[in-house]
This record gives structure tokens, sequence and C-alpha cells, in this order.
């Protein structure tokens, strides 16, 4: 749980944040949130359906683990949004399409264990070097979900890359499949390095990740993983993006009206 | 062994059970009691997984975060239990891909109450509260039953369960003190799910087949009658406390036996659904069958890169 007191916890306290940085900063908290909210529901879908009992469990905890931290990321641009009616859930669930922040990666569809281990093994990199840099943020409350979430993403990107290398090296028929995975979302990395206008003015503050300059090593750690699993690394001259700034892929809304569903049928009610 | 050692065994057997002794994987036991211990407990095991079903059928779509999180945490823990549950059946020699293959051909049963559909969310709140509250009835009791990696197995099984009940209660409360929209739902959960709870306790105990040697083994220590009253006793002022209405206009109090009286359960609903006839039988079976038939490839890749990796292992230490 993130504690209330946001005066004594920010670089700049609330009071004295101008309309436009609270603004910034809300955006940014959620171009982080909504990565992780998309991915776990795409893994709740899952549930029950896994390969075995004990992949059923790691991804429903890698689920756990990715909604723990964004109500901790929602809770706080709850606080941050000016809005008195704001909450974790209103932020979650009653946002048009175009106003969430996600990755097109993390929407794209649970096609078969292969693509669910690919999406997750290209975001848990990136997720990884990210929280790493947020650990050092300005802002003490992004820091201090960092800290609790990079333990837990440590051991996200350790199962994933761990199946990445049994799958690649494991049969022919696998080695295929997940090959096919890696080609086919590969096109969705460039956009994890792309920086909105909240990106740059949270950077500039020092609050947030200057991801362009993790670009490099993501494809090396990346990389070296599929390498050794005796994957082709693919070269694309081209990438897909649009996420970050609200133009999702054909799947977007259908994972919406899922997770909206009950929020959107019965209006204002607690549950 | 001779007929008579066999006998002899089989009185020190019982002897021990008599006293309250567990049985180990590696005792000595009869074929009756190996078999009816796989029957049951890969059954129970069976259920754990056929349950996550339904209510996973609710986790894109739950209402809130936190119940997000919570039901997810719920259908993991009955994962969990399906593992535990299956490796004490490991210990009786039988695998836990023969146990999937029975399961999946129809020879294993799994508790019938998971052949209804979960089709509002009010059900996650029914579940927990009546059907994970009718579990708790069955398997409190097996915490101290003789085969030992069961009774551990149930120990911690129930301590998870009660804290699933408990939020299952919660679920109906929040919806019982709700709107009326909420409150309708609540109502209407209850309706469905009742019934189906009162059976989940078994067949009436002159049809029960299994009681006498059972109870024998401590794998049962009350009839089915016994359960199912204990559970309508315990359930019926939460009811009230949650200003439901049971659906049975013949419940009411017996000042004389000190239970509650209640009306005809539906047995033919009963048998036609253990039968494999309910309304989600197919539908769970499909999952569950696919599932493991699109994983196929996934188990063998995981098998096939173990045995590189040894055998690299092996081709190092040989150059060495």
């Amino acid at each position: 749980m993130i504690n209330n007191s946001t005066t004594d916890t920010n670089s700049l306290p609330l009071g004295e944040m101008s309309e436009g940085q609270r603004g910034n900063l809300y955006n940014y908290i959620l171009g982080i949130a909504d990565n992780s909210l998309i991915l776990g529901q795409r893994l709740g879908e899952l549930c029950g359906h896994g390969p075995s009992l004990e992949t059923d469990i790691a991804e429903t905890n890698i689920s756990l683990d990715l909604f723990g931290q964004v109500r901790s990321y929602f809770q706080y641009a709850a606080q941050i949004s000016g809005d008195d009616a704001a909450t974790e859930d209103t932020i979650a669930f009653l946002r048009l399409e175009r106003q969430y922040k996600n990755v097109l990666l993390v929407e794209q569809p649970n096609t078969d264990f292969g693509y669910v281990i690919v999406r997750q093994f290209l975001f848990d990199a990136y997720h990884l070097l990210f929280l790493r840099e947020l650990e050092k943020s300005n802002d003490q409350t992004l820091l201090a979900i960092a800290k609790k979430s990079v333990k837990e993403v440590s051991y996200h990107w350790r199962f994933s890359s761990d199946w990445i290398r049994r799958l690649g090296d494991g049969t022919q028929e696998s080695h295929e499949r997940v090959q096919e995975a890696v080609t086919d979302l590969w096109m969705y990395t460039d956009e994890l390095f792309h920086q909105t206008e909240a990106d740059q003015a949270m950077i500039a503050e020092g609050v947030g990740v200057d991801t362009a300059a993790l670009k490099e090593i993501y494809y090396k750690m990346v990389s070296e993983v599929l390498e050794e699993a005796t994957l082709e690394v693919p070269e694309n001259k081209y990438f897909h993006k649009g996420g970050k700034q609200g133009i999702h892929s054909e799947h977007m809304g259908y994972i919406l009206s899922d997770m909206q569903y009950m929020q959107r049928t019965y209006p204002n009610m607690e549950w | 062994m001779s007929e008579q050692e066999v006998k002899n065994l089989e009185e020190i057997f019982e002897a021990r059970i008599a006293r309250d002794e567990k049985i180990e994987p590696k005792d000595w036991m009869p074929e009756k009691y190996r078999k009816t211990h796989i029957r049951q407990i890969s059954q129970h095991a069976h259920s754990e997984i056929v349950g996550m079903l339904p209510e996973g059928n609710w986790i894109s779509r739950a209402p809130s975060l936190r119940r997000k999180v919570a039901l997810l945490a719920k259908v993991q823990d009955e994962a969990g239990h399906g593992l535990y549950l299956y490796s004490a059946c490991e210990t009786l020699g039988i695998s836990r891909d023969e146990l999937y293959d029975q399961l999946h051909t129809g020879k294993a049963k799994y508790s019938s109450i998971f052949n209804y559909p979960t089709v509002t969310w009010a059900d996650m709140g029914a579940i927990g509260w009546l059907v994970d509250g009718a579990a708790i009835i069955n398997q409190v009791p097996l915490c101290s039953t003789s085969y030992g990696p069961y009774a551990r197995a149930m120990i911690r099984v129930c301590k998870e369960e009660s804290f699933h009940q408990r939020q299952g209660f919660e679920i109906m409360l929040k919806l019982a003190n709700g709107t009326p929209e909420q409150k309708d739902m609540a109502q209407d959960a209850l309706n469905r799910w009742w019934w189906p709870s009162l059976m989940m306790l078994g067949p009436t105990d002159a049809e029960s087949v299994h009681t006498a040697q059972s109870m024998k083994w401590k794998l049962k220590r009350k009839t089915n009658d016994e359960l199912r009253q204990q559970f309508i006793d315990q359930t019926v002022p939460q009811a009230d406390l949650l200003g439901l209405t049971i659906p049975d206009p013949d419940l009411k109090w017996n000042e004389e036996t000190g239970h509650y009286d209640f009306g005809e359960i539906d047995w033919d609903e009963f048998w036609q659904v253990v039968k494999g006839y309910g309304p989600s039988n197919k539908k769970r079976m499909k999952d569950r069958v696919g599932a493991w038939e699109e994983g196929a490839w996934v188990r063998d890749a995981a098998m096939a890169y173990a045995e590189k990796k040894e055998k690299r292992k092996n081709d190092i230490k040989r150059a060495i």
C-alpha cells in the first residue's frame, strides 16, 4: 500500500506542482502501470488452461504480481489526479480505449504457450531494466514501488528466459513454434523505448527513466538468451507503434470489454 | 505370501488404524486400502483443478482490482491444492499422468458442483460461501484420516479453504448490503447454488456405497446425511445475517431435534450431473482435455531440453 502522505515523499510537494507537472506525472504513472494492467489481464485469461499445473501456477503468480504493482501505481495516480472521485478502480476500469497507454506488445493474444512466453520474455527484459533505473527516481513513491517490484520482475525474467531456452532448444516442433512467436512479436519491441511528452518531462525532472539509454542493453540481453536457445534474432527494419499514444490493435477493445464489463454494466457501485 | 500371512498383516494394519497411527507410503497396506485412497485422493485433486475453471471464468471480469487479485489468488490456491493432492496420491504408486488420463477419459470423477455454470459475479461469492463451506465440512475430518500424506495435505488445504469461505461470504455481504440490483444478484446466486451445494455432500446414506469401509479407515467420520445436516444448520443463520432467503419452503427449525428440517433434494438432478449430463460437464472436460493436448508440445520440449542438458553435463564430466 502506498504512503498517503505525499507531501514528504515527493521531490516536489503536490501542492507546489503546477497543473502541467501534475498532469505529466499522472500520465507518466499510467504509462508504466497500463503495461502491467493489460499484461496481467492477458495472463489472467489463461488461468486453468496451462500446459501443466506448475506453469499454470507460475503464470497466475506473475499476473498477481503485475496487478499488485498496478494497484500501487493507480493509488498514487488517484492521489495526484486532482480529481476527488478518482480511485484505483476508476483509473483501471473507466477510461476510454484511446486513454490507455500500454505498448502494443502486452495486448497481443495468448495464441499458444510459445507466444505467451515470448511476449512475457520480451516485456520482462524491458521491465527489469526499467525498474532498476526507476529505483533511482527522485519521486520517493515511484522509487518504493520499483524497489518492491524489481524483486518480483527478476523472478518473471528468470521464468520466461528459462522457458525460452527450453522451447528453443527442446524439440524441433517447439523450436519452430517459439521461433515463429519471436519473429512475430519482435516488431513490437521498439515501441518499448519510445518516449512520450510526459516521459520526457519526467526524465528532465529526474523522476522518469531515460528508456533510450536502455535500448542497447535490452537487445543484448534478449539476443543472448535467444542465441543460447538456438533461436534466430530477427533483423527487422520495421516496427509497430501507437499504444503509448492510445492507438491500439484490434485486440484491445475486446480486452477492455471483458475487463470493464462489471463497472460499465453496474455503474457507481461498490464490490 | 500365504492367505494366513496376509490375514495377519491385515489385522496388524487395522489395529494400527484403530490406535490412530498414521499409515505411511512405505508401510504395508491392503490392496483395497491403496485403491480406495487413490480413488478418493485423486477425485479430490481432480475437483481442485476442474474447480479452477468456473471461477477462472470471472477473473477477466472481476469488478475491482482488489477482487481480481483475491480471485486470482484463490484460483491459484486451488491449483496448489491440486498439486499437493496429486503428490499425496503419487505416494500410492500411481503417476500424475495416469491420474490425468483417468480424468480425461471420464474414468475418474470430480465434484459434480463444478458442472454448474458461473453466470454472474455473485456466483464467486456463492461458491466461496456455500461450496467451500460444504467442502470444509467434508474435509476437516480428513485432517486426521489414517493415510499420513493425505492427512498432512488436508491440514494445509483446510486452512486455505476457510479463508476462501470467509472471502466468499464477504463478497455476498457486500452485495446483500448494496443496491437492489446487487441484492438481486446475490439472491439469484443463492437460489442456483443452494441445492447443488446440498447434493455436494453426497447421496443419502441409504444410497452411499462406500460409507462403511471408509468409516473404518477414517476416510469418513460422519455419514453424508449427518454432514448435510451440519452444513444446513450452520448456513441458515448466515443466510439470515445476509438478509437472503434460502430457496426451500420446507426449511424450518425443529425444536425437538435441535436441527433444521428441510425439503426434498432432487436426486434425479444429482445423478444426471454425476453421469455427465449436467449443464457444464462437456465444457469442463473439453477445457481440461484441450489444455492438456495443446500443452503436449510444451511438456515434450521441457523433457527433451532436460535430457540434452543432462547429456551435456555428462559429456563435460567425461571430457574432464
